[in-house]
């Protein structure tokens, strides 16, 4: 297996963006990720498109080739396939185009996500965002996605693992890094109080604890080219990447609160990197929820330490374990397909040394993590300058 | 419009919580599964369908207030994780009750009500709710 | 001769006051509670209908009965006038509600508030001739009453299911039949609310048939009032069967215990049969049943019923009794009950 690199990226503003399509979006952030990486289309040996549900959302399938199409790109005949893995489709893709070029097969491949959210009443999306979920078992009685968070947050709360405080402060993270970043859905910072006085989603989440509805569209360029990587400017690796599953619908886990996808898909994921978890400088979670981002904390650095973290506010970017320094799913938006793919763009800008006020200092490595519905599919990914 | 052959075919499943039990390795499952995950090949033809008693505890709730459609007429509704007597986990409403009333570890017993229907001139889709026991 | 072998009943939570009712229409409710004797009436909720009440009610039957017997029931047959389909039938859905066996008869009724009764009568005769072992026969209604109109007050919800065989707890020695086409009460194809002749309804409609039917029956079975512990009629209001009983010479303390509709509201199909419900409720051997149905359009089935020494070792307390039911009420206003009857215009309509 080579070495793969990114040697660009490009994304849009996410949020509601009444006026541009499925394919204004995905063309602009290709676009703006090939100019990073100066390439041209001619450059381009495949295409991976990551979208979770254009199929209901707009009645698009075939989501790749519309892509490449909308791109300018159909001439050239560039292989072009849709990855889908609920919302992990962006960090499916990501693997899957690593391991092309990786493999030899490809040299140079872009690889984008996009979704468009905000076409449809907000009773619609739910459900179409309940594709994730099983479909017979879970959403046809009336199951959300953020149903399910709460009730693993009640369970969590009623066993007195931890307190609505402790959750409720993932967002107000999110949200002051989104405040930081030009490209975020949301550019307010909230406090604590906000989130536990705003409306019930289901009890007991408000809507300060669930992502938006959001459109946008995020794409990087990687590849093995030595040339291409050798003239990009902060060539950013690939040091791992890894996924992992679990049983699709929350009540055929093993335990409701028991991330075991993301346990098995970072452990993989470090140990390939051959780093181990401290050295992680900045992660980026997959906070759907304020109680799956905690959760996932919890997972990662065990019960103990992430309550420590939360409750001493160690999660911001100038603090000991910055985390989700691009605005997380909260603030910066969560387009399902994209939103992968914007936290590998977040990750090289760390890197880079270009995040603007939210950089961490000397940032090395990052681990992404990219979830599919409430955990049945886990996606990380750990990038770095080695 | 109408996904009838999707429905009916669950309808037993639905309507009297007809799960499966391995007789490989005595695991029982709600929903029913094809194959066992714990033994997976091994299980294969040995997956017997079993019939729930319709009892268990709560497990954990929550009142839905940004719920879907077909729901409309029940908002905000409570969904819960019911531990059934027999081990599995169901996911499902409670009804005919006040969102007080539910604790985690109240015992629920199972009903049937309507869940769906495709609009005015569709089927109607039954399954499985759930009920306080006092 | 056939036997009830088991039986089962369920009625709604929600519940609504008379004077609730009274309240939006301007009207007096003691008129209501004295002159009809209606206090409260049962009223489904959204996620409940015909179909889930009779699921119900038989569950409550089987599993007095024991649910490894189920199997042997050979045909099914459900009354009402509010099935949830116009053609799909209730009873073939009940087969997979109940985990009933597919090698079974089984067809819906229509008679007004008889339906239900005239299914017991079809598995009798059926369980008679030895066609088959153990029958069913639900009466179950949801039934609507036009906003503004009398029958607001007393048309509710709930039914009841009697599984039937040759040995069981109540020995039904007699059913007799009296039918007219008389037009008291009726509801055109298409139309959500019945219509119904006003006093029509009375003299001509239910007394002629309850009062003839029970007075054949009596004639038959060479009986008198004094014969029987219990009465139950046919109770689209409180005061109908109390007047009925008087005239056929009934005292108050036999139609009592059977009395439901001033509770729960008249649950047409399932009125009489729910009324017997919570007779054999609280019967002991020996006790004399004269039980009689009255469906508008117009008819009545009578029934004349012994309970024998069976009920002692019958497994009541797997099945929540009647009056069980009648605890726990949820209390709804009318704002309430217009939602749950989907009386509200929703955009689409």
């Amino acid at each position: 297996m080579r070495d793969v690199y990114i040697i660009g990226v490009g994304t849009t503003k996410f949020g509601e963006l009444w006026d541009k399509s499925l394919r204004d979006l995905a063309t602009e952030a290709g676009l703006k990720a090939i100019t990073d990486a100066g390439i041209y289309s001619e450059d381009v040996n495949a295409l991976y498109g990551a979208n979770t549900s254009a199929g209901q959302f707009i009645d698009q399938e075939h989501i790749a080739s519309l892509i490449a199409d909308a791109a300018g790109l159909s001439e050239l005949g560039i292989p072009s396939i849709r990855i889908e893995a609920g919302s992990a489709s962006g960090g499916a893709a990501l693997h899957e185009a690593y391991l092309a070029v990786a493999s030899g097969k490809y040299d140079t491949v872009v690889v984008g996500g996009v979704e468009k959210m905000t076409d449809v009443p907000p009773e619609e999306a739910n459900k179409i965002v309940g594709g994730s979920l099983d479909a017979e078992w879970e959403t046809f009685f009336g199951v959300t996605e953020a149903s399910l968070a709460a009730m693993i947050a009640k369970r969590l709360e009623y066993e007195g693992k931890m307190k609505r405080e402790d959750y409720a402060h993932i967002p107000v993270v999110s949200h002051k890094h989104g405040s930081m970043n030009e490209t975020s859905h949301f550019r307010n910072s909230i406090k604590l109080e906000d989130v536990l006085k705003a409306s019930y989603v289901a009890q007991p989440l408000t809507i300060f604890d669930c992502a938006p509805l959001s459109d946008g569209a995020s794409a990087i360029v990687i590849s093995s080219n030595r040339q291409l990587i050798n003239s990009s400017e902060n060539p950013v690796k690939i040091v791992s990447s890894e996924i992992s599953t679990d049983y699709l619908s929350l009540h055929d886990r093993t335990s409701i609160y028991s991330l075991n996808a993301f346990k098995r898909s970072s452990k993989k994921a470090l140990e390939s990197a051959k780093i181990s978890k401290e050295k992680v400088d900045v992660l980026e979670l997959h906070d759907s929820y304020s109680i799956i981002g905690l959760l996932q904390l919890m997972e990662l650095y065990g019960e103990k330490e992430a309550m420590n973290l939360v409750r001493n506010e160690e999660l911001y970017w100038d603090k000991s374990r910055p985390t989700n320094t691009s605005g997380g799913l909260k603030a910066h938006g969560n387009p399902l397909g994209a939103t992968g793919i914007y936290q590998a763009v977040e990750a090289t800008l760390q890197l880079r040394g270009k995040a603007g006020q939210r950089q961490v200092k000397g940032a090395k490595y990052v681990l992404l993590h990219n979830m599919g519905g409430i955990g049945a599919t886990s996606v990380s990914t750990v990038l770095g300058v080695e | 419009m109408s996904d009838v052959p999707r429905f009916w075919r669950e309808s037993n499943h639905r309507y009297r919580l007809v799960g499966t039990k391995c007789n490989n390795c005595g695991s029982t499952f709600f929903p029913p599964r094809d194959v066992c995950p714990k033994c997976r090949r091994e299980s294969i033809g040995k997956m017997e369908e079993l019939e729930f008693s319709g009892y268990g505890e709560v497990y954990s709730y929550t009142v839905v207030h940004d719920g879907l459609e077909p729901f409309k007429f029940q908002l905000p509704y409570i969904l819960a994780m019911i531990k059934t007597d027999e081990g599995p986990l169901v996911t499902g409403q409670i009804v005919d009750a006040d969102p007080s009333e539910v604790k985690i570890g109240s015992r629920v017993r199972v009903t049937l009500r309507r869940i769906r229907e495709e609009g005015k001139t569709g089927i109607i889709q039954y399954g499985y709710k759930f009920i306080l026991e006092k | 001769m056939a036997s009830i072998v088991s039986y089962g009943s369920y009625i709604p939570r929600y519940r609504i006051k008379a004077e609730e009712i009274a309240r939006i229409w301007g009207e007096n409710p003691d008129n209501i509670k004295n002159g009809l004797m209606v206090y409260s009436k049962s009223v489904p909720a959204p996620d409940e209908d015909v179909l889930t009440i009779s699921t119900e009610a038989a569950r409550n039957a089987i599993n007095r009965w024991g649910k490894e017997n189920r199997k042997k029931i050979g045909a099914i047959y459900v009354g009402s006038e509010s099935h949830p389909y116009a053609v799909k039938p209730t009873a073939s859905i009940l087969v997979e509600s109940l985990g009933l066996d597919y090698n079974i008869m089984a067809a819906d009724y229509e008679f007004a508030c008889k339906a239900g009764t005239a299914a017991i009568q079809n598995v009798i005769g059926l369980v008679d001739s030895d066609m088959i072992e153990y029958g069913m026969a639900i009466g179950a209604d949801t039934s609507q009453g036009a906003p503004g109109d009398a029958l607001e007050y007393s048309a509710s919800a709930g039914g009841t299911a009697f599984i039937i065989g040759k040995k069981g707890i109540a020995d039904i020695n007699k059913t007799y039949s009296f039918t007219t086409d008389t037009p008291d009460f009726w509801r055109r194809e298409g139309e959500k609310y019945p219509s119904h002749g006003g006093r029509f309804t009375g003299e001509p409609a239910y007394f002629k048939h309850i009062l003839t039917a029970a007075k054949k029956m009596m004639e038959l079975m060479n009986t008198k009032p004094e014969d029987y512990d219990y009465a139950v009629f046919h109770q689209p209001n409180g005061k109908f069967p109390t007047r009925a009983a008087k005239m056929l010479g009934f005292k108050d303390s036999q139609i009592e215990e059977g009395l439901m509709t001033p509770y729960i509201g008249n649950t047409y199909s399932n009125s009489m049969m729910i009324g017997l419900s919570a007779i054999l409720d609280k019967a002991e051997p020996g006790d004399r049943i004269l039980a009689v149905a009255f469906g508008s359009g117009a008819g009545s089935d009578a029934f004349d019923i012994t309970v024998n020494d069976s009920i002692k070792s019958f497994n009541r307390s797997s099945a929540p009794t009647v009056r069980k039911q009648l605890e726990n009420p949820i209390w709804i206003d009318y704002a309430y009950y217009v939602k749950f009857r989907k009386k509200i215009i929703m955009r689409g309509d």
